[in-house]
């Protein structure tokens, strides 16, 4: 594998990802967050928090998902574009979502 | 002319058969793969995020309505669902890790699991879209709503309150996003058993043994990627508001 490196230009860059392989530790310990992660989920639900309900799931929920990503995916161990790409994906889904969001919000207002 | 081919003819040293001529080398290669099906994976995420949107929207406008439509799920079954396919999306990273390391009968075995795990999920939520049907919960025609207009003695006592006639009518809005979300989210299932099968398929018969792991990597991604989608839709679907 390091031999095809030394072949590599070192400009183009791919120069720090040697393919890192993720354990069954790493991934029992995920598995384990995962599963505590939704039963935090399913008790945070019968708690009477007003509007801070639905916060908490999303809060929670996020973590779960970024988890996933970074470990079940492999994206803590990939490459600088990698990470960007992702990065640049949830950014631009956020941006998409936060807009349409935002002009419900602003107009008729007090209708709903 | 005659440059380019002794370029070609110097730089084209040994490597394994399934790297492509236009990669300098694997690692070129798989993190080109990886990054395609990463690209495809957002656009995913954009399909996905309109229906979170219309979902965000509906519920901010008729919140009541999708209170008590989300008390008509059954939160034991959700929650199985979820367990089924955390663990599943375990097994598939276990696989992926057999096929790096090369161990072939693991990754016969987590493929299968995986297998079971996916089967297991759609027959539960077969078993929930069974009960939506029985109840006129499915959006359309023989929708009925009357049940949140006058819940019976039973759902009273369990909290559930009576609707005004145009909130319980709203109801059909959540049902209708809630088919619309877990029913695309049902289809990528079912897509991703048809591909894990074929995977078995050539695992059982010594495949991805070679070092050519890029599909089992690239199906990962997407099997956990359903997986993401799942984790959002259970407390948005249905833990709304349990504690009323």
């Amino acid at each position: 594998m390091s031999e095809h490196f030394a072949n590599h230009d070192p400009n183009s860059g791919h120069a720090e990802e040697e393919h890192h392989i993720v354990g069954p530790a790493t991934y029992a310990l995920i598995f384990g967050a995962l599963l505590v992660g939704t039963a935090i989920t399913i008790g945070a639900s019968y708690l009477e928090m007003g509007p801070w309900n639905p916060v908490i799931a999303l809060a929670i929920a996020v973590t779960k998902a970024t988890l996933v990503v970074l470990f079940f995916m492999h994206i803590k161990y990939s490459s600088k574009l990698m990470k960007l790409t992702v990065g640049a994906g949830v950014f631009t889904f956020l941006i998409l979502v936060g807009m349409s969001l935002s002009d419900y919000i602003s107009r008729a207002w007090g209708q709903w | 002319m005659s440059d380019s081919t002794q370029v070609l003819a110097v730089e084209h040293h040994e490597h394994p058969p399934y790297q492509r001529h236009h990669f300098v080398s694997m690692e070129q290669q798989n993190e080109t793969t990886s990054f395609g099906m990463w690209l495809f994976l957002l656009t995913e995420i954009m399909f996905f995020g309109g229906l979170f949107t219309a979902y965000l929207i509906y519920r901010n406008w008729y919140y009541p309505a999708f209170v008590a439509g989300s008390h008509q799920l059954d939160i034991l079954l959700g929650s199985f669902n979820t367990l089924l396919l955390i663990t599943s999306s375990f097994t598939m990273a276990m696989g992926v890790w057999c096929a790096e390391t090369k161990r072939s009968k693991g990754l016969v075995w987590s493929l299968i699991a995986t297998l079971i795990l996916g089967l297991g999920f759609l027959g539960i939520k077969t078993v929930e879209y069974k009960e939506k049907w029985e109840k006129h919960h499915i959006p359309g025609t023989s929708f009925s709503w009357q049940g949140f207009e006058h819940p019976t003695p039973d759902e009273i006592k369990k909290g559930d309150k009576a609707l005004p006639e145009d909130i319980a009518r709203k109801t059909e809005v959540y049902f209708s996003l809630y088919f619309a979300m877990t029913g695309m989210h049902a289809v990528h299932m079912i897509i991703g058993i048809a591909l894990l099968c074929g995977m078995l398929w050539k695992a059982m018969r010594g495949g991805y043994m070679d070092g050519h792991i890029a599909y089992v990597e690239n199906f990962g991604l997407y099997w956990h990627f359903v997986d993401i989608v799942w984790i959002f839709l259970f407390p948005l679907l249905y833990l709304i508001s349990r504690h009323q």
